[in-house]
């Protein structure tokens, strides 16, 4: 970086903590997302990662510190305020509306973002606007022939695609992904990977991305940010990882030592 | 065809010859069966109502009473207490006291769900029951109040005219039409971006939250409209019965409204309607022949359960789609 130049976070939290009884989930982290990247989280089962997006999504209130986005401390906003303002996420188990086409799952998205939920007395299959942006990002993700099978008879790789589709429907400036591949065969991981790197870099949006496979993190993310612990171990490209003792060795093991 | 004027098409294409018969029908059966229908009619709308939190929703109220007793009693008190013989004028007092109660309950109740949602309405609908009870001066108490023939669209009942044909004609006619446009409403509800919020916090209320549908809210609207129904359809029996006693703000007749949404099918839009009218004939006939009419509900309501979970109307779909997947022969 070239001396006085200046990288503004689109998301800085500080010394944000989380306890559940007496485990630091999340112990004073300071972290940072800069506009435009693709990062991402790593580490070990009950490192933190998924609390970490917990607490900057909305879904567990903060203990402490603080969460910094486009220079606004949202530490206390609902999750409705922090959708309002940009930011999005899919999860790890897959979260849809089960009964619900995958159509209907974006349409929603979208009618919610567009503030159409609100209407009463207009059949929602009429918004020919909402229809053709859906239809769009199904076809974006390669579900455009699944569009009206109910999402809960879609097969598991479907059903997490159409888990991040939902969540970058809402159009958000930062999404967070949590294991967008878990649960999927090997040989289904790559083309997932491949799909939604795609479409989050054509879109512009700013993406966090937990994941446990080394393989998908060193290929499709420039930054990772590796978590112990509740705290951040090491930060760096996927090389400074890679060569990184203190991940080595407590996430990597000797599968990834250079 | 466009596809998404599909299911309108569809329902007008289904809905046509049934809304001919019922039209036709004081002309060709006993006007002890027309008023029976409109009985039936009546508790379909309330059960269309009801089935907007059980069906789409995905809350299971056990005091809809409340708000059926609530529209009964506005149009009761109007009667006595206002002289309001105007129809229209008691089903707007049935329609803004069953709303009133209904934003109060429902303020409390969508806070909750499952069991703790369903016991509190049936906590809420008993403290109804028993104020209906116990003030027996301005109620009525167990006698409860009467109703007498209303004005409908400003003309009385004629001279010569008796009680048991308006029931059967004009009484029937006119709870048919509302029938109708309560059908039409709530059909657009359920297929509006509103309806597709509701079921989206049926199936899933976290991700719900994560769209952006903030679901407290939406339930709580939820909660209104289907009050408002019930309470409606509270307020068009209550002359057709000509009385109205604590007994429709009881648990039981909750209880019932449960029992025909479930007997229609509450994952169907018309399961609901099918249910009412059915279990209106049910009824009607197990108290005639036996007096042990409840047990003979019971044991419907548990082979209901165990052999058709998905009502009547499920059935239907069923044999529906086998039959048009069934090789020709």
């Amino acid at each position: 970086m070239a001396e006085g130049t200046r990288i503004v976070s689109l998301l800085q939290t500080t010394r944000l903590t989380k306890d559940f009884g007496d485990t630091h989930a999340v112990d004073h982290v300071d972290f940072a997302v800069t506009e435009g990247e693709v990062l991402a989280l790593i580490g070990s089962n009950g490192a933190g990662k998924t609390t970490l997006i917990n607490l900057i999504s909305g879904l567990v209130p903060v203990d402490s510190g603080s969460i910094i986005f486009e220079g606004t401390d949202i530490t206390r906003d609902s999750i409705h305020e922090k959708i309002a303002r940009g930011i999005s996420r899919s999860f790890q188990l897959v979260n849809l509306f089960d009964q619900l086409s995958a159509l209907d799952n974006l349409a929603l998205a979208i009618f919610s973002r567009d503030g159409k939920t609100r209407k009463l007395f207009s059949l929602s299959e009429a918004d020919g606007a909402v229809r053709d942006e859906a239809v769009a990002v199904l076809q974006q993700f390669g579900l455009a022939s699944k569009a009206r099978m109910v999402a809960g008879g879609l097969s598991q790789g479907e059903r997490k695609l159409l888990d991040v589709a939902v969540a970058y429907a809402l159009r958000p400036k930062l999404l967070f992904l949590d294991e967008p591949t878990s649960g999927v065969s090997t040989r289904e991981k790559a083309p997932i990977m491949d799909i939604i790197t795609a479409v989050v870099r054509a879109g512009g949006i700013t993406a966090v991305i937990v994941e446990h496979d080394m393989d998908v993190v060193f290929k499709y993310c420039p930054r990772i940010v590796a978590m112990h612990q509740g705290t951040i171990l090491a930060d760096g490209t996927p090389d400074e990882i890679r060569n990184n003792e203190q991940v080595t060795a407590n996430l990597l093991g000797t599968q990834h030592h250079a | 065809m466009s596809p998404m004027l599909g299911p309108g098409r569809r329902l007008l294409v289904a809905a046509g010859p049934i809304v001919l018969a019922l039209v036709i029908l004081p002309y060709v059966v006993e006007p002890y069966h027309t008023v029976l229908l409109s009985y039936g009619l009546i508790f379909a709308i309330a059960a269309l109502g009801f089935n907007l939190l059980l069906g789409y929703t995905g809350l299971l109220s056990f005091g809809h009473s409340a708000y059926f007793g609530m529209g009964a009693y506005a149009v009761a008190f109007a009667v006595k207490y206002l002289r309001i013989t105007s129809m229209e004028l008691s089903l707007v007092a049935g329609i803004l006291a069953s709303a009133l109660v209904t934003a109060l309950f429902g303020f409390v109740c969508v806070r909750y769900t499952r069991i703790y949602f369903s016991i509190l309405t049936l906590a809420l609908s008993q403290v109804l029951w028993s104020l209906a009870f116990k003030f027996f001066w301005v109620t009525g108490g167990t006698d409860g109040l009467r109703v007498p023939t209303p004005v409908l669209l400003g003309v009385s009942i004629g001279a010569g005219e008796d009680k048991m044909t308006f029931l059967a004609h004009r009484y029937y006619y006119y709870v048919l039409a509302i029938f109708l446009v309560a059908v039409a409403l709530m059909w657009i509800i359920v297929h509006s971006p509103f309806g597709k919020a509701l079921q989206a916090i049926r199936d899933n209320e976290v991700r719900a939250e994560f769209v952006g549908v903030q679901v407290w809210h939406y339930r709580w609207v939820a909660f209104l409209i289907s009050g408002v129904f019930t309470g409606l359809a509270g307020a068009l029996w209550v002359p057709l019965n000509g009385l109205t006693t604590p007994d429709i703000l009881h648990w039981s007749f909750s209880g019932e409204i449960v029992f025909f949404t479930v007997l229609g099918g509450f994952s169907t839009f018309a399961g609901p309607i099918v249910g009412a009218v059915v279990f209106n004939y049910l009824k009607t006939f197990a108290v005639g022949y036996t007096v042990y009419w409840q047990m003979f509900l019971g044991v419907v309501l548990v082979t209901l359960v165990m052999v058709l979970p998905t009502g009547i109307m499920g059935m239907a779909a069923r044999l529906s789609q086998k039959w048009r997947r069934a090789p020709a022969s």
